[in-house]
């Protein structure tokens, strides 16, 4: 373990010193111009700090991003409308709403194609299908629907979180649940076993590694699925808000910071599903 | 004579394949008595665990007529009359050894505590007490293969069918486990119909011996097999032995000749 923290480390100091590098780099031009027109000559120092303490800079500077996402979530109260932990929970609920729903259907439709043969022919190529579709064209359709139904808020972004979740679920546990080998399958029918016993003492158990991997996969996309969600409704709260308003008014530092935000919640929540895994693989048995 | 447990009549069964046709077994006739060991001896592709997959229900014969316990084989494997024991030893990995010893008694309804005190009488049998909470993964190949004959045990078949149980093991445990399924069958009188590839395994374990050809799979020859109830290891080098698997080799010789 200490072995390897070595070479990360390594890696990550690198990675940063990269990106400061590209920082002076894509910065130059506008402070350039900028000291142009005041008409000032600074030296190579004062360039390379002032590219990097930008404002509206092309690529912010690591310490930047730290700085914004420390002031916009320790330094104000949590209610305000310019707190990131206001913005990240508005997208974290609707998130969770949508993993949940789509965890749900993903599961009972990899249920009913195993179980049914008819709907492996009918069913799949619509389910591969609805992932072909962007989702950036979808979201806008369904907001917009739902919204004249005067459904908004929480329930239509997580619907695009769900719509975006289901997939890696129901195709992993299709796998799983079909896991279970020709043998395995003879034994439950030398006992004369039911159809639910097989599903309940072979099936679901045997799928379980498939599904925590399909559940990671679905829970970064449900994050996704509820930015996504929040661009066309206005762009009220949350991370997505954040990032069009970002956008809009030319603040890049608030955009990274919008993503680093998203990004470790992702991590976050798909370590939690990590860990939930390793403790189910211990409960089942796994080697140590 | 006591009514026979298997009662097979000009059986066959033929496999659609893609090659077409497969003639797996032809024209098979064969009573087995309560309380015997029967080996199903023959080469790959001769039937032999076609046969023990009919009697147990898991392929359906094509031709003929077949009965357990006087029942059809789909009722028979409904009423639950037999325990099979595969070539692998085929533990759930999630379930620990009691747990995958005690999962065909729930299966069947039994009630928790009496499963486990079941269980647990079963792997004493195979002598793998004190393993119970052991997962199959910490148990070497020849302990899974006595666990899944305990599971196979489990709610006390008069029947157990046992298809090349052995084969994947080496020749020491081999022989272990052959002098401990002969102890059992001994202690339990069960009937036992046992496939095997192996000439010495069949003579010491049976009663009588099934000798098998392929193409199609059909019996060539039947041999009795009367070393009596008490067979240590030594008895197979004595001459009643030998003479025995000496008429089994000529048994399979025979119907491998118009090939070789």
């Amino acid at each position: 373990m200490s072995r390897s923290i070595i070479p990360v480390l390594t890696i990550c100091a690198g990675l940063v010193l990269l990106w400061y590098g590209g920082a002076i780099w894509m910065n130059w031009q506008v402070v350039a111009d900028t000291q142009a027109r005041a008409g000032a000559t600074p030296g190579l120092m004062d360039m390379v700090r002032l590219t990097l303490n930008h404002a509206r800079p092309l690529l912010p500077a690591p310490h930047q991003i730290l700085d914004e996402l420390w002031r916009s979530t320790a330094t104000l109260p949590v209610t305000s409308r310019r707190s990131l932990v206001h913005h990240a929970w508005v997208t974290l609920s609707a998130a969770l709403v949508g993993f949940g729903m789509g965890t749900a259907i993903g599961v009972l439709l990899a249920v009913a194609v195993v179980h049914v043969r008819a709907l492996e022919r009918s069913l799949m190529p619509w389910i591969v299908a609805s992932q072909a579709v962007p989702v950036l064209a979808l979201a806008p359709i369904v907001i917009v629907a739902l919204g004249a139904m005067g459904l908004e808020g929480l329930l239509p972004k997580a619907i695009i979180a769900a719509y975006l979740c289901f997939f890696p679920i129901a195709i992993g546990m299709v796998k799983g649940l079909r896991a279970p080998d020709a043998m395995a399958r003879d034994l439950m029918r030398t006992w004369s076993a039911t159809q639910a016993q097989v599903f309940w003492k072979l099936r679901l158990p045997a799928s379980l590694p498939y599904l925590f991997a399909g559940l990671k996969v679905a829970m970064a996309a449900a994050v996704v699925g509820a930015i996504v969600a929040e661009l066309p409704a206005g762009a009220q709260a949350g991370l997505g808000a954040r990032l069009l308003a970002g956008s809009y008014f030319g603040q890049t530092i608030q955009i990274w910071a919008a993503l680093v935000a998203a990004a470790i919640l992702s991590a976050t929540l798909v370590g939690l599903l990590g860990a939930a895994e390793r403790l189910v693989a211990r409960r089942m048995g796994a080697r140590a | 004579m006591a009514e026979p447990v298997i009662a097979a009549r000009d059986l066959s069964l033929v496999f659609a394949t893609r090659d077409g046709p497969v003639q797996a077994l032809s024209n098979f006739n064969l009573d087995i008595a309560p309380g015997e060991f029967i080996s199903l001896i023959g080469p790959s592709g001769c039937g032999k665990t076609t046969l023990l997959r009919v009697i147990a229900d898991l392929e359906s014969a094509t031709g003929g007529s077949i009965t357990v316990n006087g029942r059809t084989p789909e009722q028979a494997r409904l009423a639950r009359d037999y325990g099979y024991v595969f070539q692998a030893p085929a533990l759930y990995p999630w379930r620990t050894i009691l747990g995958n010893v005690m999962l065909p008694l729930e299966i069947m309804g039994i009630p928790r505590a009496e499963r486990a005190v079941r269980a647990k009488a079963q792997l004493a049998l195979v002598n793998l007490s004190g393993f119970e909470r052991k997962f199959p993964w910490q148990l070497s190949g020849g302990m899974q293969q006595r666990a899944s004959i305990a599971r196979a045990l489990a709610f006390e078949p008069k029947l157990l069918l046992m298809d090349e149980p052995f084969g994947a093991l080496d020749e020491i445990v081999r022989d272990h486990l052959n002098e401990q399924l002969l102890k059992l069958w001994a202690a339990t009188r069960k009937t036992v119909v046992f496939v095997t590839h192996s000439i010495p395994e069949a003579v010491f374990l049976s009663t009588r011996i099934v000798v098998m050809s392929p193409r199609p799979g059909r019996i060539t020859d039947i041999v009795d097999c009367n070393l009596g109830p008490d067979r240590p290891l030594e008895i197979r080098e004595t001459p009643e032995f030998l003479r025995i698997a000496q008429r089994v080799r000529e048994g399979l010789r025979a119907g491998h000749s118009y090939d070789v």
